[in-house]
């Protein structure tokens, strides 16, 4: 039977695989967003589970320290991706990020 | 460092410097200052060289030494090789500076023109200077950085596609040689050697050979591929007639002193002061060398009896001339290696005043193609009997500077052993004859089938621009006089056989 | 105490944010924080180069008076020296252009929307970086790595077009993904190791599976963020789209911040896995960035597109000499010396062939290469500028490229490696004959063509021609670079007391 913190690390990993997943896959917006902050969430988790010094014991306060930074980082990252997508749902009438690279560009 | 060693690098800013500040220059309106510069960037030179040879005399070790990296330095070290080239380019350069103020009287984008000039002018002194490989390479691909973009002066579609069959030539050339370069360094850095150019060659008696034989002979062959660009040995000789798109004092200067020379004044320290004539010797390989300048000789001659336009005939006639220098290096012993260096200079002598000739034909009277030259001695009669020097030199007619090179050429191939050259002298001999005396027949004894295509008069009543027609005559002048005073005490053979005698003992 | 640098460490990245701050705070006075901050931060800069030459020793400066492993250091060693001060070089000559480029002709909405967020942008950039060149843990870089991305992609956003959105957009996820790949791997390290100091991870690392999981992830996510093949489809967007003194950044700095993380972390941290596998794919994939990049960049018929695909090229220059870098590190210092010094001089080139396009383009109104025809006689110096940045390019002589191509020749082949050889010549073949496409152009006579070119203002003339000078003057620099680079190798940060 896997420890608690073992199972923490383990979900947060599973997280960051499915956020990762989400980013890459779906084209709209919102979802890819979604899909960061929950690969962010899941780095989180695991740097939360490694703290763990046992029971009798305080947790490691550097990856708590960390944690919180991180996510002051993430909301960053998470309002300049939204005001982003919302230009782009301006300028383009739609929220999808169409798979073309190689775009002429529109001037 | 004394002062003494600051010469070299002095040598080379003296053009590098004014050249930087004319590219400053409005077209018009500092003209004057433009052709000051100019001129005092030659004058300066003259001052160097002259200190640089009262130096040389006392035996003193002359060299400017800057490092790179930690276990590189740019060297530029004056012996009596690199004066050789040095003077001849600096005279050279001189006379075809006069003759393009002449030539490009009015043309936009001249401070563009002067400036690159003048740092062609530096990139061949660095390359003549040059005492170790990576100073070399670094003059030698400046060099074709610099010629650009005068080969495509002119900004026309062709201009633009013979710059780039040049750049295709010459970058690959230089991809090769940078190759070679670093696979000897890599290879010498493991035996302890540093590759600074050497009298009798660094090379020799050197663990590398022992140790690296097949490596050290192929990479003689990359350093003569890849030089051979320049020197336009046959089959990479294409850039050269495609080059011909330049104006004429451009045509004048890769052909006679900066391009080509650097390509054989390369193969010449490659042989001499990195390999040693007797290594070279040893491990067989001036035999394939000498192959390939007489094919090379051979074919340009052939190639060049076709042509009608005038300066690709030029061109060709070039292809075959220059190799003369490498027949002459190829050749082991101390008579035919005389024979090359003397035609190191002869030629470029000879070719720049055949093509300062076919520049004024073609701006004076509109005359590009032989075919139309009929009755042009007439006309221009002084430019002709310039040309006419030229054209018997080039064919060897003595008492031009030619038949001094070809002597010593033939009497090298016999010393040696390797009598069929003399055979490929002849017949290249015979060759020049077969394409230049038709030129001359036409021009004097030819009468004028129909109207120039233009008819530029010029003040004094002289037959073209005072700027266009006093270097040919001062050029067809040293050419005789380099014939007559060969053998003279401080003439060509006797500097050149001070430099033969270092590598032979 | 003014002799002393660390004194002034601080002040490096707390001038460029504080110019930063006021310049947003108070919009009609941006010009005005972002001329002064630019010019004190390279002052300090400056400076700090001439302490740390007469000290010869690592600077250390522990933030608050608490030291590592639990405090933030920020430690100058001569590596970080020489990424500040060619940040420092090149910010003055983006504020002086970008000055001249932004300023808004027409009074509309939009031109003052640029003008006034990108002085803050660019000052927020400049801090990031100094920040993150000057951090000596983990996390820290993390945190800087962030703040550099964020201040990327707004200021590749800020010409509000659906093309340059949708690739600043990319630009952004790329980011975030590369950076939450790049924390996990410190997650694991930490996990492992118990410290995000870089100098205590190197001594107690070992090449164990946890460690090469974590190096993994470290790896992936910086060279997502550098942009190496496979991982460069966001690059030629976001550079070519942006304006052009955005885009000189973004080649010449953004991109270098990533892979500086990514030599500091392999040469300190993840040294015991200098011999696997990890190091040799680095280096493979640099070899298809140059040939795939340079490709690319032959096909391409706008100007900034071939520039921005000449960066992924060069960028895989960068990754060549990895292997070689780990196994020797501490005794040669040249495959560094070639790799830093071909670093900046593809710094200053790539500026001012950004610049130089946006001089052209603020020209002519467009960048299509046929475009360019018989330009030269209008702005010569831009095409002196571009014509000396491409000879830095293409690496010919004498140029800060070519003497960092020779070192990292003589590397290669001294130790066998005579593919990357092959690969580095063929490369130098390549970029010549996209630069000599672009120059071509310049050269050719157009008749009766520009009547309505747009005059250039003289703060935007200078500044490519000046970069690109200078990246031929670092030919004469091996020298310096070499011994500057001395100081702090073998990199193995000094534990503080």
């Amino acid at each position: 039977m896997l420890e608690s913190t073992q199972l923490y690390a383990i979900a947060g990993i599973v997280l960051f695989g499915m956020g990762l997943y989400a980013l890459i896959v779906f084209p709209h917006l919102l979802r890819k967003i979604l899909g960061m902050n929950i690969m962010g969430t899941g780095v989180f988790m695991v740097f939360v589970a490694i703290g763990y010094r046992g029971l009798d014991e305080l947790p490691d306060p550097v990856p708590h320290a960390l944690v919180i930074t991180g996510i002051v980082v993430a909301v960053c990252a998470t309002g300049l991706a939204l005001a982003l997508a919302t230009q782009i749902g301006i300028k383009t009438g739609t929220a999808r990020l169409t798979p073309d690279v190689e775009e002429d560009d529109g001037s | 460092m004394t002062w003494v060693n600051t010469l070299p690098l002095l040598l080379v800013l003296s053009s590098l410097v004014p050249g930087l500040i004319i590219f400053a220059l409005k077209e018009k309106r500092h003209r004057t200052i433009r052709i000051s510069l100019n001129v005092l960037g030659a004058l300066l030179k003259f001052f160097w060289i002259y200190l640089i040879i009262r130096s040389l005399d006392t035996g003193l070790l002359i060299e400017t030494r800057l490092p790179l990296l930690p276990q590189f330095d740019l060297v530029l070290r004056a012996d009596n090789l690199s004066i050789l080239f040095v003077i001849l380019s600096a005279v050279l350069w001189l006379v075809t500076t006069l003759y393009a103020i002449g030539y490009l009287e009015d043309s936009p984008h001249r401070s563009r023109f002067f400036g690159f000039f003048s740092l062609c002018v530096s990139a061949t002194m660095g390359i003549a200077l040059a005492g170790n490989l990576l100073t070399f390479f670094i003059f030698y691909e400046l060099l074709t950085i610099c010629t650009y973009p005068l080969v495509v002066h002119w900004g026309t579609k062709e201009a633009l596609h013979g710059g780039r069959t040049y750049l295709i030539y010459t970058l690959g050339g230089g991809a090769v040689l940078l190759t070679a370069i670093i696979w000897l360094h890599v290879l010498a850095s493991s035996s302890g050697l540093s590759l600074e150019f050497a009298e009798k060659g660094v090379l020799a008696g050197s663990t590398l050979l022992a140790e690296h034989e097949a490596a050290v002979r192929l990479i003689f062959f990359m350093f003569i591929a890849a030089l051979g660009v320049k020197t336009a040995f046959v089959p990479i000789h294409g850039w050269l007639p495609r080059a011909m798109v330049a104006p004429a004092p451009v045509s004048a200067l890769l052909h006679a002193v900066a391009v080509v020379k650097a390509g054989a004044f390369g193969i010449v320290r490659i042989v001499y002061d990195l390999y040693g004539i007797e290594v070279a010797q040893e491990l067989d390989l001036l035999g394939p060398l000498l192959i390939v300048a007489c094919i090379t000789v051979i074919v340009g001659s052939i190639l060049a009896l076709f042509q009608d336009d005038m300066k690709k005939r030029l061109a060709y006639s070039t292809v075959s001339q220059v190799s003369y220098i490498v027949i002459g290096v190829a050749l082991y012993g101390p008579v035919g290696s005389t024979g090359g260096l003397i035609h190191l200079v002869n030629q470029g002598v000879m070719k720049i005043t055949l093509f300062f000739g076919a520049g004024n034909f073609a701006k004076t009277v509109g005359v590009y193609k032989i075919s139309k030259m009929d009755g042009i001695g007439r006309r221009m009669p002084w430019t002709m009997a310039a040309f006419t020097v030229g054209a018997l030199g080039m064919i060897g007619v003595p008492p031009t500077a030619g038949f001094i090179s070809k002597w010593f050429l033939g009497a090298g191939a016999l010393d040696t052993g390797a009598d069929w050259v003399i055979g490929v002298l002849v017949l290249s001999s015979l060759l020049n004859a077969g394409y230049f005396l038709p030129i001359l027949y036409r021009g004097w004894f030819k009468p004028q089938q129909e109207e120039w295509p233009k008819n530029n008069q010029y003040e004094g009543r002289w037959e073209t621009h005072k700027l266009l027609l006093i270097p040919p005559l001062i050029t067809a002048v040293f050419v005789l006089l380099l014939g007559v005073f060969a053998g003279a005490p401080i003439g060509l053979l006797h500097w050149v056989e001070m430099i033969v005698n270092l590598e032979y003992r | 105490m003014v002799a002393d640098i660390a004194f002034w460490l601080p002040l490096i990245i707390l001038v460029p944010l504080l110019a930063a701050i006021g310049a947003f705070l108070f919009p009609r006075h941006s010009f005005r924080f972002a001329f002064i901050g630019t010019l004190v931060t390279a002052a300090v800069v400056f400076g700090s180069t001439g302490l740390l030459w007469q000290d010869k020793e690592v600077a250390r400066h522990a933030v608050g008076g608490w030291g590592a492993p639990l405090g933030i250091d920020m430690v100058l060693d001569g590596l970080s020296m020489l990424m500040l001060l060619l940040t420092a070089v090149i910010g003055l000559a983006i504020t002086s252009y970008a000055r001249g480029y932004f300023l808004p002709k027409n009074n509309s909405s939009e031109s003052w929307h640029q003008y006034n967020y990108f002085w803050p942008l660019w000052l927020f950039l400049w801090a990031a970086l100094n920040a993150l060149f000057l951090s000596g843990d983990l996390f820290n870089l993390y945190v800087t790595l962030e703040l550099l991305g964020f201040s990327a992609v707004a200021l590749t956003a800020l010409v509000r077009k659906p093309a340059v959105l949708k690739a600043a957009m990319r630009y952004l996820l790329v980011s975030l993904s590369g950076s939450l790949m790049y924390l996990l791997g410190v997650v694991f390290l930490y996990a492992g190791y118990g410290t995000l100091d870089i100098a205590l991870l190197g001594a107690v690392a070992t090449n164990t599976p946890e460690l090469v999981a974590a190096a993994a992830l470290i790896t992936v996510g910086l060279v997502m963020k550098t942009a190496l093949f496979p991982f460069h489809f966001w690059l030629p967007p976001a550079h070519a789209n942006a304006a052009a003194p955005v885009s000189a950044l973004l080649s010449a700095l953004v991109v270098k911040g990533s892979f500086y993380i990514l030599l500091r972390v392999w040469l300190v941290a993840l040294h015991p896995l200098a011999d696997t596998f990890i190091p040799q794919l680095l280096s493979g994939l640099g070899m298809a960035a140059i040939i795939w990049g340079s490709l690319q960049a032959m096909r391409q018929t706008q100007l900034k597109m071939l520039v921005a695909y000449s960066t992924v090229a060069q960028l895989g220059y960068l990754f060549l000499l990895i292997p070689l870098l780990l196994r020797g590190r501490g005794d040669d210092i040249a495959p560094l010396a070639g790799i830093v010094i071909f670093l900046s001089a593809h710094a200053l080139a790539k500026a001012a062939a950004f610049l130089s396009a946006g001089n052209l383009l603020y020209a002519v109104g467009e960048d299509r290469l046929s475009s360019l025809d018989g330009l030269t006689r209008k702005m010569p110096l831009t095409l002196a500028a571009f014509g000396v940045a491409g000879v830095s390019l293409i690496a010919l002589p004498p140029s800060g490229g070519f003497i960092a191509k020779w070192l990292m020749l003589n590397v290669a082949l001294e130790h066998g490696y005579w593919w990357l050889m092959i690969v580095v010549i063929g490369g130098g073949l390549m970029a010549a004959v996209y630069i000599m496409r672009v120059m071509s152009h310049l050269f050719l006579e157009a008749r009766g063509h520009k009547s309505d070119v747009k005059p250039l203002p003289l703060c935007m003339s200078w500044p490519p021609f000046g970069l690109a000078v200078l990246a031929i003057l670092l030919v004469f620099t091996g020298v310096l670079v070499t011994d500057m680079l001395v100081i702090g190798a073998p990199w193995l940060l000094e534990v503080a007391p």
